[in-house]
């Protein structure tokens, strides 16, 4: 009997691969038990196998999940789906596998559904459409511990510094952090609705591009590749080179950036001022080659609006050969500096056996002895040729973090050099992609700087969206963070947040 | 300590000497330059993502404009970017350029109130609040603080504090979510103050027009000094702009 149960369940999903479009009715519809067994069996705490997307959308009068399972090993995804009723009591995955904890949350919050066994249905993101409205932000009732010995710290939504909105509730013995709480939701403006809303695709590019401004090349790649298989377009090589130039270009100005910012809040001056000029040559080139400093416009699907030429190419070797000896200096300085890595060291400690719990994605789980990076598992762009390796660390503290920044920097420096001495300069790619597959299910995964972004369309009987769905990496790692502080001291929460440095608004959407 | 003296030489001079003439590197999205050559009109409203352009006669308003330069791709003879970048306005319709303008934008001291340039002319310390924005102006204002731009020198800041700060600058479409804590942050902050709007998304709600989750309330209680357009705003139009407003 039980042998029979395997492999019925077995059978009981289909495989794609990432950027792969296949119809809706060939993901395989199970009942709810079917499908809970076989995604909590798939997950099961392995670090091949995680969840990168599940996700609810109404139809007719119920609602249907559909859960994406990436097998890192195999480089493929599993799909199913299951369609319940609002007024239906499920048992949660998470009770199972914690890494569903959020997946549920937010459909908890936008549809009602009830999970019987779910930990904490607490509020993902208060967003515009939420099942019950009368909950609103401004009332939120944080997780508190009655107790003399502790105090409640609660920093935000508005933060000291130029940065996005976001509560921090610190429950703290002393000066050491207990727990912390973040709430989320103020940025929300309404992205996924707006991708059906707006129905052409230049509007729908610039959405994508504001998405997460600081991931702009990573969340609008994501769209592209989406957006070319809906259509069935395979793009050249010449497209593809561009877009992996970009795509590490970003990775190294941020990471820079974020250097600098890990040198100002431990109060090194000298660091945070030069690393933090070295991002702006980065930023500039990118302005050179398509008039805007975070790359916006430089992308869409299907056209290389703004080809990578040869006196691009020299441009950027001009740029690497003179920025590389630069940061080279300043890391050396930074990281043999006692009173700095005295900060860095052994602080926000996400252990591997965490990261793998909550299903931690990209830089911070890598950081984390995780080795999970989408340019090696399920590869897009030029990856394959470039033979990606990803740099994992393991004591997953600030140090860890810091140094996969520093690490990615140098990597992305030796892709690029390879990358513009093999550019062809002939194909600007198509003007028309040609028709849209109607009915059917598309799903793209890039490895942007912060890690894995993952979106997911369906399309109607015309081709057209029915359903849109973002995910950027910090829906899963704001959870790391809170984790991280633990048992550490409230003035280290800073830098180890910066180290994570991860998104509000690509959360909040 | 020795290696310390050795990249601050290597570093040597990395500040721009003049922000308000300094030149941008390569291809910039500035203030539009639009020709009274006959183009498909219908075509080229069309074309614009966010409706920026309108017709009779043409004009883009930089409120509105993503900067995308779609319309400039597709119609170059009538519509040009330049690289000025020097497009900040204190009043909403001078964010609109029209068929054949090709003068500087300028702020027009007339709206000017008149306690901002006595009291702030030296010193003016902003309070930042960030309600949808993307984190793209956010980093751009960042930015325009670094050793380069240095706004620092202009003894322009932001500070912690809205108890400490002169006026608020504001980025993002301003979410429903946002509206609350915006608003207490305003009335935290101690008169005389003024609103900064940067970026598309603060001055029109940008490719956000419409959706649901905004409440963009906050703009019609109280009244914004200086808009600084741009997706996201350049660091030296954000300077210039501060400047122009505080400075005569």
């Amino acid at each position: 009997m039980t042998l029979l149960c395997f492999y019925r369940s077995d059978m009981n999903y289909t495989t794609i691969k990432n950027n792969q479009v296949l119809p809706v009715s060939e993901i395989p519809e199970l009942s709810y038990s079917a499908f809970f067994e076989l995604n909590t069996r798939l997950v099961n705490n392995t670090q091949e196998n995680h969840c990168v997307n599940y996700f609810g959308y109404p139809v007719v009068n119920n609602i249907k999940l559909i859960c994406c399972i990436a097998d890192d090993q195999k480089h493929l995804i599993y799909l199913s789906s299951c369609l319940v009723n609002r007024d239906e009591h499920l048992l949660s995955f998470t009770a199972m596998n914690f890494c569903f904890e959020k997946y549920e949350r937010e459909i908890h919050e936008n549809f009602g559904i009830s999970y019987v066994d779910h930990p904490w249905l607490k509020p993902v993101r208060y967003s515009h459409n939420r099942f019950d409205a009368q909950k609103t932000i401004s009332n939120y009732p944080f997780y508190s511990i009655d107790s003399e010995e502790l105090h409640e710290v609660g920093v935000g939504p508005i933060h000291a510094g130029v940065i996005e909105p976001g509560h921090f509730r610190f429950i703290c013995n002393g000066e050491q952090i207990l727990h912390l709480e973040i709430q989320l939701g103020y940025q929300h403006r309404g992205v996924e609705p707006l991708f059906l809303k707006r129905k052409r695709l230049a509007e729908r590019v610039i959405v994508s591009e504001s998405i997460a401004g600081d991931n702009v090349i990573g969340h609008t790649l994501a769209f592209s590749y989406l957006w070319e298989s809906i259509y069935g377009y395979k793009p050249s090589r010449d497209l593809e080179l561009a877009r992996t130039i970009a795509l590490e270009l970003e990775r190294m100005a941020i990471h820079t950036g974020d250097l600098a910012a890990a040198c100002a809040d431990v109060g090194y001056q000298l660091g945070s001022a030069v690393f933090g000029r070295l991002r702006t040559p980065i930023v500039n080139f990118f302005q050179e080659w398509c008039g805007n400093r975070l790359a916006k416009g430089l992308l869409w699907p299907g056209m290389n609006l703004y080809p990578f030429t040869t006196t691009l190419s020299d441009r950027l070797r001009i740029v690497l050969d003179t920025f590389e000896p630069d940061f080279e200096e300043m890391r050396k300085a930074l990281f043999k500096m006692p009173s700095a890595l005295s900060r860095f060291e052994r602080t926000g400690i996400l252990t591997t056996e965490n990261a793998v719990t909550i299903g931690a994605v990209g830089m911070a789980a890598r950081a984390s002895g995780l080795n999970r990076d989408i340019r090696l598992s399920h590869p897009h762009s030029l990856y394959n040729e470039l033979n990606h390796e990803p740099i994992v660390k393991h004591h997953g503290d600030v140090y860890s973090r810091l140094q996969i920044r520093k690490q990615e920097v140098v990597q992305s420096i030796k892709y690029l050099r390879y990358l513009i001495n093999s550019i062809t300069e002939n194909e600007n790619g198509v003007t028309s992609l040609g028709n849209p597959k109607p009915n059917s299910f598309g799903l793209s995964m890039v490895e942007g700087w912060r890690g894995e972004i993952c979106h997911c369309a369906i399309t109607d009987n015309k081709g057209d969206l029915l359903f849109y769905k973002v995910k950027d990496p910090s829906f899963h790692n704001w959870l790391a963070l809170a984790l991280a502080v633990r048992n550490n001291e409230i003035s280290d929460f800073p830098i180890c947040n910066k180290s994570f440095n991860l998104s509000y608004c690509g959360h909040d959407l | 300590m020795l290696e310390h003296f050795k990249i601050v030489y290597h570093q040597g001079k990395q500040f721009i000497p003049d922000v308000t003439t300094a030149k941008v590197p390569g291809i910039f999205r500035g203030r539009p330059l639009i020709r009274q050559t006959q183009v498909n009109l219908s075509e080229l409203m069309e074309i614009c993502p966010v409706q920026a352009i309108a017709g009779d006669p043409v004009s883009i308003d930089l409120g509105k404009c993503t900067f995308c330069g779609q319309c400039s791709k597709r119609f170059p003879e009538k519509i040009q970017f330049s690289s000025d970048y020097k497009i900040a306005s204190n009043e909403r319709e001078g964010l609109i350029i029209k068929e054949g303008d090709d003068k500087p934008l300028k702020i027009n001291p007339q709206k000017v109130r008149k306690d901002i340039r006595s009291i702030f002319g030296k010193s003016l310390k902003l309070r930042q609040v960030s309600a949808g924005g993307d984190n793209s102006c956010e980093w751009e204002l960042n930015a325009a603080n670094n050793v380069q731009f240095d706004m620092g020198r202009f003894g322009i800041e932001f500070v912690a504090s809205p108890r400490h700060a002169d006026g608020l600058v504001i980025t993002g479409p301003i979410t429903e979510n946002m509206a609350e804590p915006l608003d207490i942050c305003y009335n935290a902050t101690p008169d005389p103050k003024i609103i900064v709007l940067v970026g598309t998304d603060a001055i029109s709600g940008g490719i956000f027009t419409d959706s649901p989750a905004l409440d963009r309330s906050f703009l019609e209680k109280y009244p914004v000094d200086l808009y600084i357009p741009g997706n996201p705003a350049h660091p030296l139009t954000i300077i210039n702009g501060l400047l122009d407003l505080t400075r005569t």
